[in-house]
């Protein structure tokens, strides 16, 4: 051991310290985890949007990714356990001026939450889901998710998962989704651009991004955070518009990733008014 | 950077210069800004933070490119860099 | 535009009583599952929203329902939702969030026989007990429970009202045959209907807090988009808003939650009374429960026993003190409910021995006939 650090005379600022409750840092993601790039690459698209910050919103479940609400310095809401698309979905429909922003995990959006996220991708409710896939649930220690690949391990199928997970791009295409996209941590500036356009645009979009989870499923599987990485960057083909049908995760066979769907429908509220609202002047 | 083929106009590229600074206390040591610098000028200092990791350290100040994928990569914000002047950065 | 107070005299059901009261106080989002006997709150509604400016949703079950008119309150609209007893069962873990984020909404439970499926288009009030503990943890709401489409209109207008000035869900609990029965109602003067607003932060957005409480023990509330950057969370969370996992702020917490109602009782807790003021035997109802209630008084009367009844207008928070002053100087109680002892319970604590407390009662399915209340006072009371 050398020497314990001096305390700073003065934090340094980093350039999106404007958007995060510093107070609240370090936040509580494991080392290792990609959450907080996640997140980081989320508010540089936000930041990038040049949109007024009060005209945005988060909104999260439950679970480590849905913790990503309470670390940005924008009006959040960290709901119900799989219930924040229907809550982001009531503040859009009440307020379509906001720009609504879900991040959460798989587990929270894709096990209990499922429901919710095809109907909101079948009314194309004006939403921009990003869902951090760490193929686990993480903050329970590392259970068998619904994204949790065949055969691998978790605590709750110890002898390895007998059930194929979800293609989630393919699920968010067909339950209507006008924007499906997947990325990497690693393609992180893809990954900003992704987002960025998502928020920009209307229309129901999805951004799975693939996030090693070192701590409760690669301890579990043989993966070093640093080997997850690796497999990001040498065993994933980068493929726009490539069919979500043949988006599985198989590292074995490689994963594609890209923005696969990105097609213009009417959304919720826009409906809503062109049907309820009539011109003032009639 | 190594070339395969120096392009024609090598000389007349000006490589932007950055500064990386590192907020040791927000680093939780996974070394992700470490294994992904393209100019490979990180590495683990032997220093603890107050939290017990060991944060990064720059070991070739004036090689970095200001290419940002150590500040976009680290899921703590504890790593950026800034472009140097490069009135600065000549002297 | 169509105006938000339809002033005149209607013949209505007391569903759409309820949605008439809730576009009168000023509702501006309804979303909702359907279920019977409630649909017709929802159909109502969605006629009704678009002409004052609001918006329905119809969501994909009675759980986004509530997470959807949460997170439109939290944009400053008014907001409600209806169900039953299932949609209620689904409910109940939002509830909670309601409560823990201080977030006003209404919700209405047209209450319809269970366990589970039951009699879906009949009558009950065994919901009582779930909507004051059905959310996990210990917690505080209001639930009131009219007893005529007359009441559905005004109970609805003070629902909300009480919602936004406690920053507290607020439930109606009706039943099937409240919400199905068609009477008359009289719906007054947009100006005669008194409207609350929740408080608002005034001051330096840089030292708000979202949780601080006011004079009322009432936090103000901002809305999504007035630059207060609020973090609300279903956490246990501290004055700021921020998760905050310790003893000290969830007793923090817990007192603000529970106390905000229970130091504004006087203001909350609404009976009415009928021939009380000699009566020895006081009938205690609510809901649809208070015409079997009003028959019984006066057939009792006619065969010289002392009857009164106390009708419960607010339900939760249970008037305890009211009760327990009663308890003193009378024979005993005779609680009216369409279920198998619930809200008889807590008559029975609060008489605390001092006089009779006795059950009228049925599995659910009609109105309890008064000839059985009567039956009642004549075996357990003398003349």
């Amino acid at each position: 051991m050398t020497s314990n650090p001096k305390k700073l005379a003065k934090q340094p600022e980093h350039p999106l310290d404007d958007l995060i409750r510093t107070e609240r840092i370090p936040h509580i993601w494991c080392p290792g985890c990609g959450i907080g790039t996640v997140f980081s690459s989320c508010l540089s698209a936000i930041k990038a949007t040049e949109i007024p910050y009060n005209k945005f919103t988060m909104v999260s479940g439950i679970g480590c990714s849905a913790r990503g609400a309470g670390y940005i310095k924008l009006d959040s809401f960290h709901t119900t356990h799989g219930r924040a698309i229907p809550f982001a979905s009531g503040i859009k429909m009440a307020n379509p001026e906001l720009k609504v922003i879900v991040f959460s995990g798989d587990g929270d959006l894709f096990a209990i939450g499922g429901n919710h996220f095809i109907h909101a991708a079948r009314r194309n409710m004006d939403l921009t889901v990003i869902c951090v896939n760490n193929l686990t649930y993480g903050m329970t220690g590392g259970q068998c998710a619904a994204t949790t690949p065949n055969k691998a391990k978790s605590t709750t199928t110890p002898l390895g998962n007998p059930d194929a997970p979800f293609n989630l791009p393919l699920l968010a295409y067909a339950a209507g989704a006008s924007y499906v996209a997947r990325w990497t941590i690693l393609q992180t500036r893809d990954l900003t651009t992704a987002i960025n356009e998502a928020i920009v645009r209307k229309g129901f979009s999805f951004i799975e991004v693939l996030s090693p989870c070192p701590i409760n499923y690669g301890r579990r599987n043989k993966e070093k955070p640093l080997d997850t990485l690796k497999l990001y960057q040498d065993r994933t083909i980068i493929k726009n518009g490539a069919n979500p049908a043949l988006a599985d995760i198989d590292f074995d066979k490689g994963v594609v990733i890209g923005k696969f769907i990105d097609i213009d429908r009417s959304t919720c509220d826009d409906r809503y008014a062109e049907l309820h609202r009539p011109c003032s002047d009639d | 950077m190594a070339f395969w083929r120096t392009p024609l106009d090598a000389q007349e590229i000006q490589v932007t210069r950055g500064t990386v600074c590192i907020i040791d206390d927000r680093c939780k040591g996974c070394g992700y800004c470490i294994a992904f610098c393209p100019k490979d000028i990180l590495q683990f200092s032997d220093k603890f933070n107050r939290k017990g990791y060991h944060p990064p350290t720059v070991t070739k100040p004036g090689e970095c490119v200001n290419c940002h994928y150590c500040e976009i990569i680290c899921p703590e914000f504890a790593i950026y860099s800034v472009e140097t002047d490069s009135a600065a950065a000549s002297k | 535009m169509k105006p938000a107070v339809f002033t005149g005299e209607h013949y209505i059901t007391g569903d759409v009583a309820c949605a008439e009261g809730a576009i009168a106080a000023g509702c501006k989002f309804f979303g909702a599952y359907p279920i019977t006997p409630a649909t017709e709150i929802a159909e109502h509604m969605a006629e009704r929203l678009p002409d004052v400016g609001g918006t329905f949703i119809q969501m994909e079950d009675e759980i986004a329902a509530i997470a959807s008119i949460l997170g439109a309150a939290w944009t400053g609209a008014k907001s409600m939702t209806a169900t039953s007893g299932p949609g209620f069962s689904l409910m109940m873990e939002n509830l909670g969030l309601g409560v823990c984020t201080e977030t006003p909404c209404v919700i209405v439970n047209v209450q319809r026989t269970g366990p589970s499926t039951g009699l879906p288009t009949q009558t009950g009030q065994g919901d009582m007990m779930q909507a004051r503990w059905g959310s996990h943890g210990d917690y505080e709401l209001i639930a009131l429970a009219p007893s005529s489409p007359q009441d559905c209109f005004y109970q609805t207008i003070r629902a909300f009202n009480l919602s936004e000035k406690y920053r507290v869900p607020v439930l109606i609990m009706a039943d099937e045959i409240v919400g199905h029965m068609s009477e008359k109602v009289v719906i007054p003067d947009a100006s005669k209907i008194k409207l609350v607003d929740r408080p608002k932060p005034t001051g330096r957005k840089d030292r708000f807090k979202l949780y601080e409480p006011g004079p009322n023990g009432v936090a103000p509330m901002p809305s999504i988009g007035d630059g207060y950057n609020i973090h609300v969370t279903g956490l246990t969370h501290d004055e700021r808003g921020y998760p905050a996992m310790t003893v000290e702020a969830q007793e923090e917490m817990m007192t603000r939650i529970k106390g905000k109602i229970q130091n504004n009782l006087d203001d909350i807790i609404e009976t009415e009374s009928y021939r009380m003021e000699d009566a020895d035997i006081v009938i205690v109802s609510y809901g649809i429960s208070v015409r079997t209630g009003l028959a019984a008084v006066d057939q009792a009367r006619a065969l010289g026993y002392k009857a009164g009844l106390l009708r419960l207008v607010t339900v939760w928070p249970f008037p305890e003190a009211m009760i327990r002053e009663i308890a003193g100087r009378v024979k005993g109680f005779v609680t009216v409910e369409i279920n198998l002892g619930q809200i008889h319970y807590e008559v029975e604590r609060c008489a605390g021995g001092k006089a009779k407390a006795l059950l009228v009662g049925s599995a659910g399915g009609k109105i309890i006939h008064p000839d059985k209340v009567l039956e009642c006072i004549q075996k357990e009371f003398s003349l």
